[in-house]
């Protein structure tokens, strides 16, 4: 038992006490540096404890000190010393140090010693510290230790996880060589330990590419069944709490997820089943351990079976889902928590689908009466992933009921999916239109952007619903209380269709003007400005109350708003108005109706994608519902089969994004859905100067494919550039102009900044004022380290004639423009084809065209740098072609593409050594082919 | 991982990531945040920046595991367990002055029984039989030192 030396921890307190003393960082300093000088004069234990004392409470301050002792310590002899120095290492080293340059050759002494606790110290050390600079001095030592034949068991398994470590800082670096094969053969060694950490190292390996090490399935199969076999007897230590080996179990199940399902699955299902069964037997022990230990290989062999997912598990899957449920009403939370988490997964199988709808009653209750937020949350995740056309109905409404007293933190997401389901399942569209008008009642501040405005693309695009539409946000908007979000929408669905309901004497005309004035002094200006948008287009569908609406746009709180904005759309909208006296027709065309909007992806999907990539799948995914249908366990369940194919298939077709903007610039919501738009947006940006000008980039396509020409122009300045690219060095030459005839440009700066992958310096400065009529040069140089996919951005400021200049002009600089050509005939680029075809390293697209024409096409693929290779395909019409990027290191790209003529497709396939240039070429490539 | 005590004083913490200095201190401050406002008959999982947090409360001392979302959580929880059954019998019966006063040994226990995140041996006896080895040498060392010691006293080296 380690004992603390008395009079070591009373000097210790002292010191501690006068170190919280000390005014200043100096202060404290000069006492740490007395309180060492002492010290290290003294014996060894209370060194040592001082030592420990000084790293871990004080590494602030002293870092230069404590380093280099540390150092000194780990060269010692002494096996204390050494320990203590490794340690100080492993706690306070982090990325970035030097320090790490002064202690690989003292870890490589410990590598090399013949004292397996030394290696193990250093291995230790290794993977605690684990960064870049370790894996490129060890990476090649460690599969050594890891598969000789002498090592004991202890630092094969150190060694193992180290190399873990390693692969992860650095995955480029893997070695080659023989080891990969024989590590695989580690899940048979006879010290569990050893499996178990070598079952980790494989399952990272396998990771990336598990094709190499498909191998691990038969040693793993094996391995699994003679420990779900064996009695807890047999395991001695391993057994934990009456489970034989329950991590290493959890590992090799996990494992096993990696890889498609073996040929011969037998022996696994027979495992499988055994685990299920073992999980049901009585517990040999009432502690909780022995409960959790069981669960945890149980939930995991469920994961398993999930992955198989055939014909054969399927009894499997259904029996995992009944033993879930009885999970549901368990007293342990984290069970509970668990069995809603597993079960939503279980849900998107075609299996056991049906078979979890027969929950829905608990996990509602558990959604009603659970006191665990966390739990709470599995219970939604769960209600959606079992959401059809059957139960829809009952769990959107059990949603927006929960809603209303759910936790601020999970609001958002709540809405999100109760309006994805309710539109995804919607068979009446009146009860969608009810459903978010609803959830923006109970919880407008949460409902997104995305939200309204998809439904207002729904009902745009859908006739039948409009005038009911129109109905209910009006009955809305006359409530007391009302969301901003809701007049939002009533506003824009007024405007467009309010004249479906203008019929009836209660929402005539004016009372729908009234209506909407109310709401309107009380809103942002956004919201203003759509209101504002909504009484033209008023005026163009009642005359009859013209005067009442253009009194508003006249009125001076408009006319003179500070906000521009609305200001100029007052003013326009007022102007546009007048002219429709003479000329009626102007207004209607200027104001017909919207034209339903085009089909894209539904944006509150892409949304919730982007918070929850796994559980967007479960609806994103149309085969689900369409493969279940062929199954005799669908076929059971009480949908009426036949109708619901063509709703459901068009529905998510059908209904497409408002506002989505394409790409990247996000333009202002309201405004782009306005007819009027291009009227009110000619106002030039009135940027504040605090705030960071928009990014021009517009421009970049153009360069694409030619180095030099006009990258930007206004009145008063005109940038042009000149690149030349030479292997992984590029030199970018700009030219500023003062076009105007009279006032210089001064305090002029500008400035390009690096980024991530491609370094950026100046060359020549640009200068200072830039005087009338005369045009100055501005040269810097970019030098590429590894594929990038953005653009370096220019920033330019200046003063020009008192107003204040600031842009940010991305410069377009491609990947594309540091490659160099590859020439290789037919068989060179096959076999390296082949070579790359793992599936993150290719990317691909299929297109249309507005015209398939070889040459055009050649000519695009080598003005972007690559070489076109001729005679390669065996099909004339296919292009073929290579091309190597340089950086740091080369990146090797290979590129076919194959037009298909009477349908004016191409499909354009991109396989390069790095995964994200692939897609970044094929992403540019394809906007020019098209 | 994290070791902290009821009142929110961290410790042990123990990355198997490289993050730098700052963003450490800061995730350490609001894991423990969080953690300490639940309740006791909540989950021991807790959603956390993309992340799960895997708790524990024994006695005095909460010990915290930050997993990836699909790593199995009852494993996690049965690590910590397996963690705290060797400090106690390594101490015997082992207290927040243990890890106090103690941390390098505790550091030394996580070393071997965790390596990269990953159980490194999940047998109880192996991991304190390496650190009684390690024990071992230190012990040889001082008696070394011990003995030098007296020899230069009497000035015979």
């Amino acid at each position: 038992m380690p004992t603390v030396a008395k009079d070591g921890m009373r000097g210790l307190a002292v010191f501690i006490s006068d170190i919280r003393n000390c005014k200043s960082k100096e202060a404290e300093t000069k006492r740490i540096n007395k309180e060492l000088a002492t010290r290290l004069s003294m014996d060894i234990t209370k060194r040592n404890t001082f030592v420990n004392c000084y790293s871990s409470f004080y590494s602030g301050t002293m870092l230069t000190i404590g380093h280099i002792e540390a150092v000194n310590l780990l060269s010692s002899n002494k096996y204390t010393e050494k320990q203590i120095g490794y340690l100080f290492i492993s706690v306070l080293l982090n990325d970035g140090n030097d320090l790490v340059n002064l202690i690989i050759q003292n870890i490589k002494n410990d590598l090399s010693s013949r004292n397996p606790i030394h290696v193990n110290l250093a291995l230790h050390c290794i993977a605690n510290v684990g960064t870049r600079e370790m894996a490129e001095a060890f990476f090649n030592e460690i599969p050594k230790l890891l598969i000789s034949k002498e090592d004991i068991d202890q630092v094969k398994q150190s060694a193992a996880l180290c190399m873990l470590r390693l692969y992860r800082a650095a995955p480029d670096l893997l070695p080659n060589g023989d080891w990969q094969n024989r590590v695989v053969h580690l899940l048979n060694d006879s010290h569990l330990g050893v499996v178990t950490a070598a079952s980790s190292l494989i399952h990272a390996l396998a990771e990336g590419n598990p094709e190499a090490y498909s191998s691990a399935v038969g040693f793993a199969v094996n391995r699994l069944s003679r420990i779900v076999t064996s009695t807890y007897q047999d395991l001695q230590d391993y057994t934990y709490y009456f489970v034989p080996a329950p991590w290493l179990s959890c590992k090799l199940l996990r494992l096993l997820q990696l890889f498609p399902p073996p040929s011969e699955q037998a022996r696994l299902i027979e495992c499988l089943e055994v685990i299920l069964n073992k999980a049901q037997e009585p517990p040999k022990s009432k502690k909780i351990q022995h409960s959790n230990a069981k669960n945890s290989v149980l939930l995991e062999a469920i994961n398993l079976i999930i992955h198989l997912d055939n014909d054969a598990v399927c009894p499997l899957l259904v029996r995992a889902t009944n033993q879930l449920g009885q999970f549901l009403n368990h007293r342990e939370t984290n069970l509970r928590y668990l069995a809603l988490e597993s079960l939503a997964q279980l849900a998107q199988c075609d299996f056991s689908r049906e078979a979890v709808k027969k929950h829905l009653d608990t996990v509602i209750q558990a959604l009603k009466t659970e006191r665990d937020v966390s739990v709470r949350q599995r219970a939604v995740d769960l209600l959606y992933a079992m959401c059809d056309r059957s139960n829809a109905e009952r769990i959107v409404q059990e949603m927006l009921a929960y809603l209303e007293a759910a936790d601020y933190s999970i609001r958002e997401e709540m809405v999100l999916k109760t309006a994805i389901l309710s539109e995804k399942y919607a068979t009446d569209y009146n009860w969608y239109v009810d459903v978010i008008l609803q959830l923006i009642r109970v919880a407008g501040d949460y409902v997104s952007e995305e939200v309204w405005h998809r439904v207002i693309q729904v009902v745009t695009n859908r006739e039948d619903i409009q005038g009911y539409a129109a109905k209910t946000c009006f009955d809305a908007l006359q409530q007391p209380a009302c969301h901003e979000n809701m007049v939002k929408v009533g506003g824009y669905i007024l405007g467009e269709f309010g004249n479906l309901i203008a019929g009836d004497q209660r929402s005539a005309p004016l009372i729908q003007f009234q209506l909407l004035q109310t709401r309107f002094h009380l809103c942002s200006s956004t919201t203003r400005s759509l209101i504002l948008s909504a009484y033209i287009k008023m005026i163009n569908l009642f005359p009859e109350i013209k005067t009442e609406i253009e009194d508003v746009l006249r009125s001076d709180v408009l006319q003179k708003n500070s906000d521009i904005e609305l200001q100029q759309r007052a003013l326009e909208y007022f102007k546009l108005s007048a002219i429709s006296a003479s000329n009626t027709e102007m207004l209607a065309t200027v104001l017909e109706e919207m034209p339903p909007f085009p089909e894209r992806e539904s944006s509150i999907l892409a949304k919730l994608k982007k918070k929850k990539p796994a559980a967007a799948k479960v609806i994103e995914s149309p085969t689900n519902e369409d493969k279940a249908k062929s199954l005799p366990v669908a076929k059971m369940s009480n949908d009426p089969p036949i109708p619901q194919a063509a709703p459901q298939q068009s529905s998510q077709d059908l209904l497409v994004d408002i506002f989505a903007t394409p790409n990247t610039a996000p333009a202002p919501a309201a405004p782009s859905a306005d007819p009027s738009y291009g009227m009110t947006n000619t106002a030039p940006a009135a940027a504040a100067p605090s705030e960071p000008p928009p990014l021009i980039d517009s421009h970049c396509q153009k360069f694409f494919l030619k180095n030099s020409g006009v990258l930007y122009e206004d009145e008063n300045l005109q940038i042009g550039i000149k690149m030349e690219f030479r292997e992984r060095l590029g030199r970018i030459q700009l030219f500023y102009g003062n076009k105007s005839s009279s006032v210089d440009i001064s305090s002029f700066k500008a400035d390009v900044g690096s980024i991530e992958g491609l370094n950026i310096s100046t060359h020549q400065e640009a200068p200072n004022t830039i005087t009338v009529g005369s045009q100055f040069q501005h040269i810097v140089n970019a030098e590429t380290t590894k594929d990038f996919a953005l653009f370096p951005i220019l920033s330019i400021s200046g003063i020009y004639g008192g107003q204040h200049l600031s842009l940010r002009i991305a410069l377009p600089v491609y990947m594309t423009k540091f490659s160099a050509t590859a020439t290789m005939d037919a068989n060179q680029f096959f076999q390296r084809w082949r070579g790359l075809e793992k599936p993150d390293q290719q990317s691909q697209a299929v297109f249309k065209t507005t015209s398939i024409n070889r040459e055009a096409a050649s000519g695009i693929l080598s003005s972007c740098g690559l070489t076109v290779l001729e005679g390669v395909d065996p099909n004339k019409e296919n292009h073929v072609a290579a091309g190597i990027l340089h950086s740091v290191t080369t990146i090797g790209v290979l590129l076919r593409l194959e037009p298909n003529a009477p349908s004016s497709m191409y499909r354009l396939t991109i396989r390069s050594s790095v995964p994200a240039a692939s897609e970044n070429i094929c992403r540019l490539l394809q906007s020019h082919l098209q | 991982m994290i070791l902290f005590s009821r009142q929110g004083k961290i410790r042990l913490t123990k990355w198997f990531h490289s993050v730098p200095d700052k963003e450490r201190k800061k995730i350490s401050r609001d894991i423990v945040n969080t953690v300490l406002q639940r309740k006791p008959k909540m989950s021991n999982f807790v959603d956390f920046m993309g992340m799960k947090v895997v708790y524990k409360r024994y006695a005095s001392l909460y010990f915290c595991c930050g997993v990836d979302q699909d790593e199995n959580e009852l494993e996690v929880l049965e690590v910590i367990h397996r963690y705290v059954e060797i400090l106690d019998k390594y101490f015997g019966s082992v207290c927040e002055l243990d890890i106090i006063f103690n941390f390098e040994k505790a550091y030394f226990v996580i070393d071997e029984y965790l390596l990269a995140g990953q159980l490194q041996e999940s047998s109880k006896k192996k991991v304190l039989h390496a650190i009684e080895a390690a024990d071992q040498m230190q012990e040889e060392d001082q008696e070394q030192e011990v003995t030098r010691s007296i020899l230069e006293e009497f000035g015979l080296t």
